[in-house]
């Protein structure tokens, strides 16, 4: 399985070498997509990582016993449905394309998460605010 | 031939063959342009994007004492509105930005809530926040007011917009160096991308290239509601490039139009922020075609490969004034996420939403072939290619350059 989440460190948890963690005891790919790390600020970071299930669970079980927070992507980028009217203008700056255009016919909008690297430009392009990110 | 009134007879008795322009050109392929006229009756359009043209009247109400607001300043959710008109009559345009907004200040602009916004909330049914301040009269003594309205508590509340439907439009990109933002949107430089903005084979003027049908007082879609064309649009440009068989193969003809704004819906017409830009609303529009003759069949089953727009550079051309084509592409090549500019594979992107245009020309459709819409013969056709209409500029004059 392979699976997009958002890490977030408190500022006490940005020194624990968790990717070594990750891979050496959990036997997970970790691929990291976008990092905010700050000494003195919440940090955080997007990463995909892949492994076998039981894995993943174990190593999420291990990244919050070391409090550090794991949301998977989905939960945190939100396209609204009633706002959006599928004009396209988030698509000309979604880098990975998980905001495109399918079906050329009917020129809907779709967003794929298992794409998304939150990196919030749709949040400020999207001219009648569809998207949002709520990090908690 | 068949006239208007033939097409209405037929709609009241339901009896009419309507079909919308994407349906037409499918139509056309298989029976050709003649059995086609024979056929159908009607075409229907739509289109959905941004129309900074926008805009909309309300009469308020008067209060007690009363107020005169015209002359005086006004406000509705802090937008301010335009009151150079009687007592209780305001004017609120679109891009109208709060006087407190940073605008781009604080670069490069998110421009949250403008005017669109307004609009949009008002025709949404919620509560709007009126301000106003006046300098006091004999008969209107009241200086200021603070209250709230919504679109009940109003008497008139009617859209006007002065330029919307543009017949055809540039596709935008930018040879600077650096990433742009403008109305058509976030430009990434070196010719990073293209933007596009028109409906194209959905779009209402390109299925009526030579005003034929489209003129003053035509009935149609707006916003959800029933409207009309009132004028030509501003900017309306019939000498535009054209092709040979008439069509604009640059923006071109433009329309104003109205209608009232309680029949609305807030899906089909939405406030806008253009980061980096403004603000500004998504308006949806959507035109009947009637298929009078054969000539119509032809123009309304032309498909996205028959229209063409101009790719213009807004890092310098636009902005300066240039009036300088990169090339010509056509809307199939635009659709498909990929046009050639110099060489150069460039991605396109949209600005109007092709799928609410669809939206809009089967809703169109549906009111007609039910019998609730009907059709109208223009009271006065829009100035074509005939009138030798060119643009004026402004440019900066003495006195005497205008005087004489």
């Amino acid at each position: 399985m392979k699976k997009r989440m958002i890490l977030r460190f408190k500022r006490n948890t940005i020194d624990k070498p968790v990717v070594y963690g990750l891979v050496k005891n959990y036997n997970l790919v970790v691929n990291i997509l976008r990092a905010n790390i700050s000494p003195k600020a919440e940090s955080m970071m997007v990463v995909e990582i892949e492994g076998r299930e039981s894995d993943f669970e174990r190593g999420m079980d291990y990244l919050r016993g070391l409090n550090i927070g794991t949301e998977p992507i989905e939960q945190d980028i939100n396209r609204d449905e009633q706002k959006c009217v599928h004009c396209g203008i988030c698509t000309s700056v979604c880098a990975p394309e998980a905001l495109y255009i399918p079906d050329r016919n009917t020129m809907r909008v779709e967003f794929d998460y298992q794409r998304c690297v939150a990196c919030e430009l749709c949040v400020k392009v999207c001219p009648v605010k569809a998207m949002s990110v709520s990090f908690d | 031939m068949k006239t208007i009134e033939e097409i209405n007879a037929k709609i009241k008795k339901k009896k009419v063959v309507v079909v919308t322009a994407e349906e037409m050109i499918e139509i056309a392929r298989s029976k050709g342009t003649k059995k086609a006229a024979q056929h159908v009756d009607v075409v229907t359009t739509g289109t959905f994007g941004p129309m900074c043209g926008s805009g909309m009247f309300i009469n308020v109400g008067h209060s007690k004492p009363r107020i005169k607001i015209g002359g005086g300043k006004c406000y509705l959710n802090d937008v301010p509105v335009y009151c150079g008109l009687a007592a209780v009559d305001i004017y609120i345009g679109a891009t109208a930005s709060p006087d407190n907004d940073p605008r781009n200040t604080v670069y490069p602009g998110a421009f949250k809530y403008g005017g669109g916004h307004v609009i949009e909330d008002f025709i949404s049914g919620k509560p709007i926040r009126l301000e106003a301040t006046a300098y006091g009269t004999d008969c209107y003594p009241k200086k200021r007011i603070e209250t709230f309205i919504n679109k009940e508590t109003v008497n008139e509340a009617y859209i006007y917009n002065p330029r919307n439907g543009y017949q055809n439009y540039n596709v935008a990109v930018n040879l600077s160096k650096r990433v742009i933002h403008t109305y058509m949107g976030v430009l990434k430089p070196n010719l990073g991308s293209a933007n596009y903005c028109s409906a194209g084979q959905l779009s209402p003027l390109l299925n009526d290239p030579k005003y034929r049908t489209i003129g003053i007082g035509t009935r149609l879609f707006l916003a959800g509601g029933v409207g009309y064309v009132a004028w030509n649009g501003t900017q309306h440009n019939p000498s535009a490039l054209r092709g040979p068989d008439g069509i604009p193969r640059a923006g071109a003809g433009t329309l104003a139009v109205v209608g009232d704004a309680k029949q609305m819906s807030g899906d089909f017409i939405k406030g806008a922020s253009f980061i980096g830009y403004g603000a500004t609303i998504f308006v949806g529009l959507g035109i009947p075609i009637p298929i009078l003759d054969e000539e119509m069949a032809y123009f309304t089953s032309r498909s996205d490969e028959d229209f063409w727009a101009q790719v213009v550079d807004y890092g310098q051309d636009y902005p300066e004034r240039i009036p300088k084509s990169l090339c010509e592409v056509n809307y199939a090549q635009l659709k498909s996420g990929k046009i050639d500019v110099k060489g150069k594979e460039v991605p396109t992107f949209p600005i109007s939403s092709y799928s609410k245009a669809k939206e809009i020309a089967s809703i169109l459709k549906e009111w007609i072939s039910s019998g609730r819409f009907l059709l109208t013969n223009p009271v006065e056709h829009l100035p074509g290619v005939e009138s030798g209409i060119k643009m004026n500029t402004l440019e900066e004059r003495t006195i005497e350059e205008v005087a004489y």
